[in-house]
């Protein structure tokens, strides 16, 4: 009997069984984007038959992190910036698990930045939504790494000096093989490109735009945007990484000056995940090792297996 | 101390080969049935650099490496490449020789290479040797080498020329110079072996009177490090999973676990720095595999958010402190233990954890197995510190010591008929962090398990999970996480034989008191002292946190006086000794050394004697003594 039955469970499920009455409301501002990434992945999640049993969601810290909050899926609400290694580790232990990862753009892109580059290196398969509001929303409202240069805060007085950082080209550089921008005002391509990146066999990543009615005031609703794949102004071979990479370029740029390209930029079938690399160097089980333990009939390897060296 | 011993020691330059001959020289002494302990010596660099590694061997059991030396093979370093004449490092090449000569007893052997190494350049070497009545035997081992294959196998040639100096049989060398190569390599190598063997014999007359002690195993045996025992100790106990970023010397055990976990079905994952190496534990641990990380001083240091994560969730795992001495990057290849306090309190909040600190080789392997134990018994995280001596020095066990039963019970994890028992919320969030238990633990459910949602946080939260702020639940919740070092500490009193290991006579006076990887030179000090007419004994201390109070509390009544041996300069362990029984503050003395070597069974001799007497000035340098309060 396995010990994790909830895996591979093929029922029809309710969107209803991500919230049952009990939850937390959430305590998110009122028109907070947030809430259009809750919504999007309330719908996404049993489009691609997951359960809530089977789905573990891990988030940082910041308004962002409390997503798992107000999921009733199994939830990992990590700290600052860590939610990314907790996670693949989660996936590398039992992969029969759906792992979502999320936070803000200061956990995912600023403090959280070194893992996100090596989570996407890697390509573990797996999908990290970062709430993008270019702003510190939950300790109100400093700069953040995707805050516009110039943007005054409390803390940069006198206007950051700094360059924004570009999400999308950070994630292909880094190797993510799933890379898409999409918004909270746009709530059907939000379903979409979450159910896509989830069914997406390797690292996706979704810079997610979230827009933070009180603390980034002029901003952002992220309207009008456009749906890149819908237009017929931009067109690139979402598999060819030069072209996507141009793409995006040009969606950072544009963003910046008022307009929002939305859309899936590049998605890389073939390579191989992270897990996948590891089984095939022999460096990682075919059978989830979380199972093992529960396992009566496994034979146990000794220490005493690795004693001839030692004579 | 006893008098039947041989102290061999080879010298060179790091890069030469010195591990590799020593270690098969140390297993052949093993074979021929002496007990061994390896001291290893080396600098912070990648080539060259005098680095030097210490073999005791003697029929009776070896506990530390004791004082001094009597014989030396001195290879000269080939990889000394200084820019000017006495550089900053000094002389490298002439370094293996006269780096060695203070701590070389009387009477000792000396044997160098004359194809590397020039006595003329050494100062007074002449003089020294015949104050000290040396026997020194120069040797071209270089050109031996030569002669029959490459240059680096001197190496060969200088173990030969000390087993025939010592009487010592050549067979376990050949036989594990077998198993190490083949071909045309293995028979130069014979070659030069027996060549220099036969050369030594026929050139010399032996005027010293070392020779190879002897003795008798009752069984078979195998040489192995602190950091080796810990390794397997993970293994069996079912640790299947390791993350890590390397760091000296905690890189040991994350090489040793990197190249078996794979063959074991284990997953090895190195990565970006050591706050992710520690999240991923938390992480797959969450999922449901035991897993392990660890580091050295500053890496752990990244390591304190994730850990308070994982008390915080209630999450197992076992994190690994291999130290040296600090502060900041300090001194990579020296031991200290200094590290104490870091590990017991670092991470914001009242600490909850389980810290060990073994003693020796076999107690690394027991405590790894007991950390693992504690945690996923308890579901808190638990750490295992020792230092780079532990971590590296080669003691022999028997080899039937390892032959245990693997332990892969996951602990106080549910099976899905538990959890559907189990208390849920109206909505079916599983109670993962109920207050109603015995002994503070709420079983847990793992992801994937059907009806055993629940929401870890790092935030305080309630019995689902939920993110709380009531008086009222955190309350609960914090007494419920530290009743569970209550309930450890009672179990480890009542259900496991001590952790702590005592020596010398039960009525003794005075007591000495350490923790960690000094314990074998203590407990040789207090036979010494013994055997000199004192009256001591003393206890080796494991358990850092829960602190065996009892035991402690007992050892310190039962003695007059106590003298606390420790590597730090801040008597961490007296502290906590102090802090944890709020007593005996007018009863302990600290004997200090953090001069980046070990202590030396002799200088707590003295250590000791000096603090009778009242006489601090005699100490050995390198030592401190700090007295006891009100002193
Ligand atoms: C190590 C650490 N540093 C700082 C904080 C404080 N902190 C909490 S959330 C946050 C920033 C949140 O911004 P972002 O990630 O963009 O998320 P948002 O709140 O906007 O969703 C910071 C700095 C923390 N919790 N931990
Ligand atoms: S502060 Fe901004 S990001 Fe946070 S909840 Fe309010 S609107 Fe959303």
């Amino acid at each position: 009997m396995s010990a994790f039955n909830a895996i591979g469970d093929e029922r029809d499920i309710d969107r209803d069984e991500y919230t049952p009455g009990l939850e937390p409301q959430p305590t998110w501002c009122p028109g907070c984007g947030d809430f259009g990434v809750l919504k999007a992945l309330k719908q996404a999640l049993p489009e691609v038959g997951r359960t809530p049993d089977e789905t573990l969601v891990c988030t940082g810290i910041g308004c962002s992190g409390k997503l798992n909050s107000y999921l009733d899926t199994y939830g990992f609400h990590t700290i600052h910036g860590r939610s990314l290694p907790v996670a693949r580790a989660a996936k590398l232990a039992n992969p029969g698990v759906e792992v979502i990862a999320a936070g803000g753009d200061g956990d995912g892109y600023g403090i959280g930045g070194n893992h996100f580059m090596h989570t996407a290196r890697e390509n573990h398969d797996m999908t990290y939504i970062v709430f993008n509001n270019e702003i510190f929303g939950l300790t109100k409202g400093q700069t953040s790494p995707t805050s516009p240069k110039g943007h005054k805060s409390k803390t940069q007085p006198s206007g950051s000096a700094k360059t924004p950082i570009r999400p999308l080209s950070l994630g292909l550089t880094s190797g993510a093989s799933y890379v898409a921008r999409t918004a909270a005002v746009n709530p059907n391509q939000a379903k979409e490109i979450i159910t896509e990146a989830i069914e997406h066999d390797g690292f996706a990543h979704i810079d997610f735009l979230t827009q933070c009615p009180t603390w980034n005031k002029d901003a952002k609703q992220y309207v009008p945007y456009v749906d890149i794949q819908d237009s017929d102004d931009y067109d690139h071979d979402v598999t060819d990484r030069r072209e996507a990479a141009e793409m995006m370029h040009e969606t950072e740029d544009l963003l910046y000056e008022g307009t929002v390209l939305t859309g899936r930029y590049y998605v890389d079938d073939d390579r191989p995940s992270y897990q996948e690399e590891k089984q095939a160097i022999g460096e990682m089980p075919e059978e989830p090792l979380a199972e093992r333990y529960f396992d009566d009939d496994y034979e146990w390897e000794r220490s005493a297996d690795l004693l001839d060296r030692h004579k | 101390m006893t008098d039947n011993e041989l102290i061999w020691r080879i010298a060179g330059g790091s890069g030469d080969g010195i591990d590799s001959t020593s270690q098969n020289f140390a297993k052949a002494l093993m074979r021929s049935g002496l007990n061994v302990f390896t001291h290893r010596h080396y600098p912070s660099r990648i080539r060259g650099g005098h680095t030097y590694v210490e073999i005791r061997a003697a029929e009776d059991e070896v506990k530390s490496r004791g004082d001094g030396y009597n014989c030396l093979l001195a290879l000269g370093d080939s990889f000394a490449r200084n820019p000017q004449e006495n550089a900053y490092y000094g002389n490298e090449e002439t370094k293996p020789l006269s780096e060695n000569l203070d701590e070389l007893r009387e009477g000792g052997i000396i044997v160098y290479d004359s194809g590397l190494l020039d006595t003329e350049e050494i100062p007074d070497f002449e003089e020294r040797v015949e104050e000290n009545d040396w026997h020194v035997f120069d040797i071209d081992l270089r050109g031996m080498a030569k002669e029959h294959g490459r240059e680096v196998m001197r190496n060969t040639a200088g173990v030969g020329v000390t087993a025939a100096l010592l009487d010592m049989d050549l067979d376990h060398i050949e036989d594990l110079m077998a198993d190490a190569m083949g071909g045309d390599i293995l028979e130069q190598n014979l070659q030069i072996l027996q060549d220099a063997y036969d050369y030594t014999k026929e050139e010399y007359e032996f005027e010293h009177d070392l020779r190879v002690p002897t003795g008798d195993h009752e069984e078979e045996q195998v040489l192995l490090s602190g950091s080796n025992a810990i390794a397997y100790g993970a293994l069996d106990e079912g640790c299947r999973f390791i993350s890590g970023y390397p760091m000296t010397p905690w890189t040991d055990v994350f090489t040793i676990m990197s190249q078996n976990l794979p063959k074991f079905g284990g997953i090895s994952e190195q990565v970006e720095d050591e706050i992710a190496a520690a999240a991923l534990a938390v992480g797959a641990s969450h999922a449901g595999v035991k897993a392990m990380s660890g580091s050295s001083g500053g890496g752990f240091a990244l390591m304190s958010e994730p850990l308070g994560l994982a008390e915080m969730t209630e999450t197992p795992v076992v994190l690994v402190e291999a130290m040296r001495a600090g502060p900041s990057t300090g001194m990579p290849t020296k031991p200290e233990q200094g590290d104490l306090e870091h590990v017991l309190y670092t991470s914001q909040g009242d600490s909850n954890r389980v810290v060990f600190a073994p003693g020796t080789v076999d107690e690394a392997y027991d405590q790894t197995r007991m950390a693992f134990k504690m945690a996923y018994e308890y579901q808190l995280p638990a750490i295992v510190i020792f230092d780079q001596k532990l971590s590296g020095e080669n003691t022999n066990l028997d080899a039937s010591f390892f032959d245990r039963e693997p332990n892969p019970d996951p602990g106080s994890v549910m099976t899905e008929d538990e959890i559907a028992e189990a208390a849920h919320d109206a909505s079916g969030k599983f109670h993962r962090f109920q207050h109603e238990t015995d002994d503070g633990v709420s079983p847990r459910s793992l992801p994937g398990q059907k009806g055993g949602r629940y929401l870890a946080t790092g935030n305080e939260h309630n019995p689902p999970g939920h993110i709380s702020e009531d008086p009222e639940n955190r309350v609960y919740q914090m007494d419920r996480r530290m009743q569970k070092l209550e309930s450890i500490r009672t179990e480890l009193d009542e259900e496991h034989e001590t952790q702590q290991t005592y020596h010398g006579p039960d009525d003794a006076e005075y007591g000495i008191i350490t923790w960690g990887s000094q314990q074998g030179a203590v407990e040789e000090a207090v036979d010494r002292l013994n055997d000199a007419g004192h009256s001591v004994k003393s206890i080796g201390v494991s358990d850092m946190m829960p602190f065996p109070e009892a035991e402690m509390t007992e050892f310190l009544e039962s003695v007059d006086e106590a003298l606390v041996v420790e590597m730090n300069a801040t008597a961490q362990f007296r502290g906590l000794t102090q802090k944890e029984l709020g007593l005996y503050g007018d009863k302990m003395t600290s004997l200090l050394k953090y001069n980046g070597n070990p202590f030396e069974p002799g200088e707590i001799v003295q250590g000791f004697e000096a603090e009778i007497d009242d006489s601090a000035t005699d100490l050995a340098t390198g030592t401190r003594v700090e007295p006891a309060a009100g002193d």
